[in-house]
């Protein structure tokens, strides 16, 4: 399926754009002093507001909009200095009030930026960045859980979700790819936790995204876009977009038309299906809601909230790139959540000396403040540590070795006490037993040995013990140096420092 | 402007509400005085004016980030029976008739 889309594509571009719906991590909802917290008992969480008792007022939580405003500063988008709250109208069990409070044509964070980084799926090409342009961000308050099938011809209503607030951020139609819409998902759900907006736990429903997709010819008119409802993961995302561009490729090269329409995901068959047929009673008859008023956000209060900003991604990203000597690749899975790159930088620099920005950028040895070779940290963290995380089923913050221990025994590589292969041990030690790197180092007998009296003996006695090899090789079996690297190391346990017997074995061979 | 019926017929069910012939004649009547209403406004000249979205000309009171309400379950759940036309309640969960999409 997602061959034959990538073969024919030249003939077709896909159009994407993303609706993400992302839950606001404050304590109370947004128009009501009632608790956010996910998984209470039905109901509990639902006061008067949540369940629309007649007479209740909303009133909006600063801690709602100041997430809106931190968000938009991030994205670099304009926001709005005033901006108007309305109700969207529609009747469902879960949205008692009989309208959502959303905002319509006066948003609170207008036009921004984010850039993505695209691993394209098929086998050679390679990662390339693109700008996707967001449209806007308003703020709103998410409907309550309808529960089916508990009660024969009954269901249930759960307003605990009703009034938690919402940011729903909207792309322009700028992705032409699944793989491009995936980047722009996973880079947007990594900005708003690293900003600390939202927790972007999928399964709990606190990041959901609609995607927009459509089909066209190259340079023509844009197609009819049918719109993927609440996708919590980004794998089905992946899968559902294949699906649904070769559903619409194939029913236009079939001389079928499509219908803008809502369709839902099946994770079970891998298909979309439409949900909505009567497109035309979506008629939300948007007004101001005259229980609020216009919400005003001064030039001073934005300037509260930018200095609390932390440095995002990409500009730690350009950093590691210009300051460490990393590859963009590199630097961008070392940014691609904040716990990774605050491991990373702590892993760097060993406790006493915190101030990473200021040291990395006025040292002389740029690769190394601390001690540590960025490279060779960037590449045990991409390498090693993920792969162990991977296999432990574990979150960086979970990591049972520290930033410290790493950064500890990175020292200890880099400063010729112990080989690669000797780090793998030590490492692992750290991982199933903790300990420090100079501890397990002495404990396991791991130093290497560097002394290079020691390794000359080790090398003339092979070299004695050896005479045929030594003078097949002088005799030009150039290949036989390996063997003797081979023997060497086994002779020191594995101890001997590879670079140094190198040295000493070509200069006693050349005799 | 005037009104058709099936003008408010279609405002009536977006609203969801029953009406009768006889009701939605004088719904159409009523609803056409206040168009003709807007139309005589519409006539004033509001350039340079920047559209109001409430009334007063105040912004938006912000309420801190705090919990204020407690679980209150009990006592609303328990009311509901006394009224007419609200929901039955079941392990907590207010009960409607089945809605599936």
């Amino acid at each position: 399926m997602i061959h034959k889309t990538i073969v024919r594509a030249p003939e077709w571009e896909i159009v994407i754009g993303l609706e993400v719906h992302t839950q606001l991590s404050t304590s109370s909802k947004i128009f009501s002093g009632a608790s956010t917290t996910y998984g209470a008992e039905p109901n509990t969480q639902a006061d008067a507001v949540s369940i629309a008792l007649p007479g209740v007022l909303p009133v909006l939580n600063k801690g709602a909009v100041e997430r809106a405003i931190k968000f938009g500063l991030a994205v670099g988008a304009h926001i709005a200095p005033r901006s108007v709250f309305a109700r969207k109208n529609y009747f469902y069990p879960d949205l008692p009030k009989g309208y959502q409070i959303s905002q319509f044509d006066l948003p609170v964070v207008g036009q921004g930026v984010l850039t993505i980084l695209v691993e394209p799926l098929s086998g050679n090409a390679k990662p390339y960045e693109k700008v996707v342009r967001i449209t806007r961000a308003h703020l709103e308050e998410d409907a309550g859980k309808s529960v089916h099938g508990e009660s024969q011809g009954l269901t249930g209503v759960d307003l605990n979700r009703a009034g938690t607030p919402l940011l729903e951020i909207v792309s322009e139609p700028d992705m032409s790819s699944a793989a491009e819409a995936v980047a722009y998902a996973k880079t947007l759900h990594s900005l708003v936790r690293w900003i600390g907006i939202c927790d972007g736990n999928m399964q709990e429903g606190s990041f959901r995204c609609d995607v927009n997709v459509s089909v066209r010819r190259p340079g023509g008119p844009l197609g009819t876009r049918r719109e993927i409802k609440n996708l919590n993961s980004f794998k089905f995302m992946q899968q559902a977009i294949d699906y649904e561009v070769q559903w619409q490729i194939d029913t236009l090269e079939n001389g079928g038309k499509i219908h803008q329409a809502t369709v839902l995901f099946d994770a079970d068959k891998g298909t979309t299906h439409a949900m909505r047929s009567k497109e035309e009673a979506h008629d939300y008859r948007y007004f101001p809601d005259p229980d609020l008023l216009p919400l005003e956000i001064s030039e001073e209060w934005k300037e509260q909230v930018r200095a609390t900003l932390p440095e995002l991604p990409e500009a730690k990203r350009n950093r590691y790139v210009k300051d460490f000597g990393l590859s963009s690749y590199d630097a961008g899975i070392l940014t691609a959540s904040r716990e990774v790159a605050d491991f990373f930088e702590a892993a760097l620099n060993p406790p006493q000396s915190p101030l990473v920005r200021g040291e990395a950028s006025s040292s002389p040895d740029k690769g190394r403040p601390g001690g540590v070779e960025a490279k060779l940290c960037a590449n045990w963290l991409i390498g090693e540590v993920s792969a162990q995380l991977n296999r432990d089923g574990l979150e960086m913050q979970q990591s049972p070795v520290t930033p410290q221990q790493l950064g500890g025994m990175l020292k200890r590589i880099a400063d010729g006490t112990i080989s690669n292969a000797a780090a793998k041990e030590v490492f692992r030690t750290m991982w199933a037993e903790g300990g420090d790197a100079d501890s397990i180092i002495e404990a396991k007998g791991l130093k290497q040995v560097s002394d290079s009296g020691a390794i000359e003996a080790i090398v003339d006695e092979i070299i004695a013990a050896n005479a045929d090899k030594v003078a097949e090789y002088r005799s030009g079996k150039d290949k036989l140096f390996g063997f003797f690297v081979g023997l060497a190391m086994k002779a020191s346990n594995g101890k001997a420092n590879p670079a140094q017997l190198n040295d000493i074995l070509k200069k006693k061979l050349a005799g | 402007m005037s009104l058709t019926n099936a003008d408010v017929r279609k405002v009536a069910s977006l609203a969801r509400l029953g009406m009768t012939e006889t009701e939605i004649e004088s719904a159409r009547e009523q609803l056409s005085g206040i168009f003709d209403l807007i139309a005589e406004m519409q006539a004033v000249d509001t350039n340079g004016i920047t559209p109001m979205s409430h009334a007063q000309d105040v912004t938006q009171r912000l309420r801190e980030d705090v919990v204020t309400e407690g679980d209150q379950r009990e006592l609303f759940q328990s009311l509901a029976p006394q009224y007419k036309g609200s929901p039955q309640v079941e392990a907590g969960l207010y009960l409607v008739p089945q809605v599936i999409e």
